[in-house]
């Protein structure tokens, strides 16, 4: 089985350390991850902000670079999303703009073979226990598209329960949307700071020392309003909490 | 549609009041939660409720592609049974013919329920025009028409108002309109309902004419459809002599049977009740027995316009149960006015752009009043896809593109106000191609990382303005893996990898 880690641009740019997490948690587990060099974006800020036209090189690019894998992993729910939901409907508008089947064609392999971290360790891997452990009280953000995007469900709640020292506590609201939401954060801020501090009491609310979600983005948001209001929290992907170990514990 | 919302700001700008008022937000939160949770409880008693759902996405969709059949069928039904059908295509035209109709009557006063669709085209302003003056009757309504205000919610149309504040417009308004509130009023429910109630009921007795809307029409019989829970709608169906129900033309349904569906649905979906307490159903007219004439104005006003487009068509699916809104994040932040309409929240904003258009600020701006978070299609009684409009209608504002408008094709061009937006995407998808140039941007990112500063300038400056930016790290992944490692055969997609089977189950 060839896995692919798509990284994803952002965690390329600005979180380096959840890439390393994802690989030394792979690699604990016995997959060989490789990183395509070619890789970078799945498209999904310009096809969101209704940038389809120019959404469609990236998809199509996406598909050259990791067409040739099995399983192609990423730490971001939103970009499996956009991977899995996304690319079928710029597929589907192709085709009623009488451009016919070939982008749909190009982009059918990589559609069922792109995973979410969480979803990739649950189902396809068969492991919830991946022999982390990590001391501290977490409380865990669903994101928006893993949630309902992906349906994600309790797998990456069955994760973190199985990790040694793990305290999670339940997040009030956990379902409502932290208010990112890509360019919207950038179009509606007042809406959208309303929102993510609202995210952030529900999450001091708890007493935990940790936010943590399986998407980066959510997290930049989310930890650059709990530094603003002084909260004392930080935000930690959910991949750094799994990569974590004993001999090697995260921060 | 409706004068009353030209000129409005764009959304962001509409948002920010009630976002910074916290009665409000703390009234909507209670609100929305409340019903929201009450919604969750009603719908889980259902147990096929995926399969209703289903149905309901399958009538509508089944209808709307044969609408023109099933409305003739309407026309002929209602023809038969005593009633008068006249065609809309637009608010004047509406306007016009119901203005026509009242005026016929020789009245100067009407009662109105349970008529969005009047709302949108503005009847009640163009009513005073000619002289004839509209009671709104539902409680709700009456509240917003009394205060002088817009409604704010679908089925809550005063949801940003609490008692107190009714109290005081009772107290100082309802006087100039019939008969007034009694001076010693409290802000009890009771005590507002009472006032209310007696208020409403001298206009119900003396009223002539009556103006509905409906939220189903059956082709098969001519029957339309009001599920209510005051009784008003009742009183404003039955005791007027003439009966004029304007209607959206998305509101038919093939037959008397499709109902099940939706009277199981709708219930639920908006006031968490299993059947609405009020129910009533008009056929025509019958000799001795309510509206001696009864008028059906089917009203177009770019419901075929949205009907031609292939994506965003499925808004006219909507049954205006306004779950969407009661679970919507943006909505309960930026309350209702803030989206410039008739129809706020959610399903307001895939549904004005296209029934108005894409040309005005507060239109062009509707479609990005979301986080596309889902949670308005996971409630959505018909499966609306909202987030699938939503980005289908920010293409048609970024990069403009065909459409129908009063039924004709035209090509739209790209909104203004989007250059620099649009610069940055072609910028970002340029070097989005070229991993070289996004390695190179990365580099340079970091190796400058001390130098950056903790706020942002142009569009980004809103991002800073209440939260921190990230560091950049010293070394981006990509050059992390080729240091650490670099001797693995790792290029590109034709040399995939070392990858073996070892270590997978």
């Amino acid at each position: 089985m060839r896995v692919a880690l798509f990284l994803t641009c952002v965690n390329d740019t600005l979180y380096p350390d959840t890439g390393r997490a994802v690989v030394r948690l792979l690699t604990r587990l016995g997959v060989d991850v490789d990183f395509p060099m070619a890789q970078t974006c799945c498209g999904q800020a310009h096809y969101n902000t209704g940038y389809r036209h120019r959404t469609e090189p990236l998809a199509r690019r996406f598909s050259d670079v990791f067409g040739a894998y099995d399983a192609i992993v990423t730490p971001s729910g939103s970009c499996a999303a956009m991977v899995r939901e996304g690319y079928p409907r710029m597929g589907e508008r192709a085709r009623a703009e009488g451009r016919g089947d070939a982008l749909s064609a190009v982009l059918a392999p990589v559609v069922p073979r792109t995973y979410e971290l969480t979803e990739f360790l649950v189902d396809v891997l068969g492991v919830t226990d991946v022999g982390a452990y990590y001391p501290h009280r977490v409380t865990y953000h669903p994101t928006c598209h893993g949630l309902r995007a992906l349906g994600l469900g309790d797998r990456p709640r069955r994760l973190l329960d199985a990790v040694k020292g793990l305290e999670l506590a339940e997040l009030p609201g956990a379902e409502e949307c932290c208010g990112f939401g890509g360019t919207f954060a950038v179009k509606n801020p007042d809406v959208s700071a309303a929102m993510g501090a609202d995210k952030v009491r529900n999450a001091e609310s708890t007493g935990a020392e940790v936010l943590c979600a399986a998407d980066n983005s959510c997290l930049t948001h989310l930890g650059g309003t709990m530094t603003r209001l002084r909260t004392g929290m930080r935000p930690v992907h959910i991949a750094e909490i799994l990569a974590s170990t004993e001999e090697e514990p995260a921060l | 549609m409706s004068g009353t919302y030209l000129g409005m700001p764009a959304f962001p700008e509409a948002a920010r009041d009630a976002v910074h008022d916290r009665t409000l937000r703390g009234n909507l939160r209670h609100a929305t939660h409340t019903i929201r949770a009450k919604r969750a409880k009603a719908v889980a008693e259902v147990s096929d409720w995926a399969e209703l759902r289903e149905a309901g996405r399958r009538i509508k969709d089944h209808t709307l592609l044969h609408l023109d059949r099933y409305l003739e069928q309407l026309e002929e039904s209602v023809t038969a049974a005593g009633g008068t059908v006249h065609w809309a295509a637009d608010a004047d035209e509406a306007n016009r013919i119901v203005t026509r109709l009242v005026e016929e009557t020789g009245e100067s006063e009407v009662v109105k329920v349970k008529s969005m669709a009047t709302q949108e085209i503005g009847l009640n302003e163009a009513l005073l025009e000619a002289g004839i003056r509209a009671y709104e009757t539902d409680l709700a309504e009456l509240i917003v028409q009394l205060g002088k205000d817009r409604p704010s919610h679908i089925l809550v149309p005063a949801i940003h108002r609490n008692r107190g504040e009714i109290r005081d417009i009772f107290r100082a308004e309802m006087g100039a309109w019939g008969r007034p509130a009694p001076a010693d009023l409290t802000d009890t429910p009771a005590e507002l309902a009472e006032a209310a109630r007696l208020h409403l009921r001298e206009k119900f007795l003396r009223a002539k004419v009556g103006i509905s809307g409906a939220n189903f029409m059956v082709a098969e019989t001519g029957t339309l459809v009001v599920v209510e829970s005051e009784g008003n709608g009742r009183m404003c169906l039955t005791l007027p002599e003439t009966l004029i129900s304007v209607v959206g033309i998305e509101k038919t349904v093939p037959t008397w049977r499709d109902l099940e569906v939706f009277l199981q649905t709708l219930p639920r979906s908006s006031t968490a009740e299993r059947m609405n307490p009020y129910t009533s159903m008009w056929t025509g007219t019958t000799d001795e027995d309510g509206p001696r004439a009864f008028h059906l104005v089917l009203l177009d006003n770019g419901r075929t316009d949205t009907l031609a487009d292939e994506v965003g068509r499925q808004a006219l699916r909507c049954i205006r149960c306004s779950a969407c809104l009661n679970v919507c994040p943006v909505y309960e932040r930026a309350g209702g006015h803030a989206y410039g309409s008739v129809y706020p929240g959610p399903i307001g904003a895939i549904l004005s752009p296209q029934l108005r258009g894409t040309a005005s600020e507060i239109d062009a701006s509707l479609p990005y009043a979301s986080s596309l978070c889902g949670a308005c299609y996971e409630v959505c009684p018909v499966a609306i896809d909202i987030p699938e409009v939503l980005v289908h209608l920010r293409e048609r504002v970024v990069e403009g593109g065909p459409v129908v408008r009063n039924g004709n094709k035209v090509v739209l061009k790209p909104a203004r106000g989007h250059a620099a937006e649009r610069a940055a995407m072609r910028a970002a998808g340029w070097a989005f191609t070229r991993p070289g140039v996004l390695r190179a941007g990365q580099r340079l990112a970091s190796r400058t990382r001390r130098l950056h500063p903790r706020t942002l300038p142009g569009p980004g400056r809103a991002w800073s303005a209440s939260r921190d930016l990230p560091a950049v790290p010293a070394e981006p992944f990509r050059d992390w893996w080729l240091r650490t490692r670099g001797g693995k055969n790792t290029p590109g997609p034709d040399a995939a990898g070392s990858t073996g089977e070892d270590g997978l189950k």
